[in-house]
């Protein structure tokens, strides 16, 4: 029998070790796995790689996360927010790594690792800052920059319900980056509003298939 | 010093963009004074937006009270659905757009040069956080890109330059440039004057540009 449900958020990340790579969903509120953000500040992991759209914000989740000292570097498009003085803080002093990378290639990146290719070759940053150093060819007459994929050990997601098996469905735009971490983490841990009887998922609607999916999570949240 | 003319402002650019989208055209619109375009979308045309944080077909902002926080656009603002919307992955949000299948992307800038080189993520500044999101994405994916922003700086300085001094975004990739005093196209041949705002005559608008300027 396959039963991927995990009783707490801690159990789920217990054993997150030291130097991890961890990518964290969502996108703004929308697909942020808060309970699991709270429970990696409580586990005490240390010298973290973080892959997220942001940088934190305010001084909760990975705010806190950061504030506490825990993460070495960071890969994001967006670091920076009226409310992200933690991060900012810590950039300043030079006390956290940052790669910056476009949007783009930070999701196609994430896709990459997960679908298993070794790279490709992206117009976008071409001729740029965020380009300096990397491999170059021009394809079609268009200037492409050589861009490698992003694997992790854990991916921390959001859905909005999972079954046993661990297939998910999300709500609107907090699907965002959730379905491509859940490929290229060797753990996947989602978070859901709801787990549902095997079955109760129309396989037309699943998103995430469960294979891509190791450990859920019920947390209740209320939703509009 | 009063100008003899009256310079729009960033609605009324916002409504001048606004009237260039045709009717069907998937349009992107970015953080900023583009996000404004879609208040001023006309009524008699369906204009599909597309947000890259996975949404096709987003409507205006909600009413009060009626905020969904899992439906934002790119700016992470609340945002409703209209009929025929549909949700994707991120990866899928930047294929759309890398792949060719966004129609126009309008951005907000810092400065645009002649070639149509775009600088719009940092200002280069040492001590300045960077951060550069979907920018670089939309400037080369989308079929046709246009920028909305003010012809000058605040101390005045026009964005529209021979070569841009600010980190570059993209290279050549703006088509189309609205400004609180012309739309200006990006061609081969230099810029071209499409449009100007009353009051303004072709050499006053050269000469407060500082480039080479063709009338349309």
């Amino acid at each position: 029998m396959i039963d991927k449900t995990v009783a707490t958020a801690e159990a789920a990340l217990a054993d997150v070790p030291d130097g991890a790579t961890v990518m964290i969903g969502g996108f703004g509120p929308a697909g942020q796995p808060a309970a699991l953000i709270d429970a990696l500040v409580a586990q005490g992991a240390r010298d973290l790689v973080i892959v997220n759209n942001n940088a934190g914000h305010g001084e909760v989740g990975l705010a806190a996360l950061l504030k506490a000292r825990r993460v070495r570097r960071i890969l994001c498009s967006f670091p920076r927010q009226t409310d992200s003085w933690v991060f900012d803080t810590l950039y300043r002093r030079g006390e956290i790594e940052l790669e910056l990378v476009p949007q783009g290639n930070l999701a196609e990146r994430i896709r990459a690792a997960g679908a298993g290719i070794g790279g490709f070759f992206t117009p976008t940053g071409y001729g740029t800052a965020l380009a300096q150093g990397k491999e170059t060819r021009i394809i079609d007459g268009r200037g492409h920059v050589f861009e490698t994929p992003i694997h992790a050990d854990f991916a921390l997601i959001q859905a909005a319900r999972a079954d046993r098996w661990g297939n998910l469905v999300y709500r609107r735009t907090a699907r965002n980056f959730g379905p491509i971490m859940a490929t290229a983490a060797r753990v996947t841990v989602a978070q859901v509003d709801a787990v549902v009887p095997l079955g109760a998922l129309d396989p037309e609607h699943v998103v995430t298939p469960g294979l891509y999916v190791q450990r859920v999570v019920e947390i209740p949240t209320r939703r509009p | 010093m009063t100008e003899p003319f009256r310079r729009l402002d960033a609605d009324a650019i916002a409504a001048r963009v606004a009237r260039d989208l045709p009717d069907g055209s998937i349009v992107n619109l970015g953080i900023g004074l583009p996000t404004r375009v879609g208040n001023h979308l006309p009524a008699d045309r369906e204009i599909v937006l597309h947000s890259e944080n996975g949404v096709l077909g987003m409507g205006p902002a909600p009413a009060p009270g009626d905020e969904d926080p899992d439906l934002i656009n790119a700016g992470k603002q609340p945002v409703t659905l209209r009929p025929g919307a549909a949700f994707f992955h991120h990866a899928d949000a930047f294929a759309m757009m890398r792949g060719g299948h966004v129609d126009i992307c309008v951005l907000g800038a810092f400065q645009v040069s002649v070639d149509g080189d775009l600088a719009n993520w940092s200002t280069g500044e040492a001590d300045a956080i960077p951060a550069v999101g979907g920018a670089m994405d939309l400037a080369v994916g989308a079929k046709r890109v246009f920028v909305a922003m003010n012809h000058h700086t605040r101390d005045g300085t026009s964005r529209i330059v021979a070569r841009c001094t600010y980190p570059l975004t993209g290279l050549r990739c703006v088509h189309r440039i609205y400004t609180d005093l012309a739309v200006l196209d990006v061609t081969r041949d230099g810029l071209v004057v499409r449009d100007r705002i009353d009051g303004l005559d072709h050499a006053t608008l050269v000469a407060l540009t500082g480039v080479p300027l063709r009338a349309g």
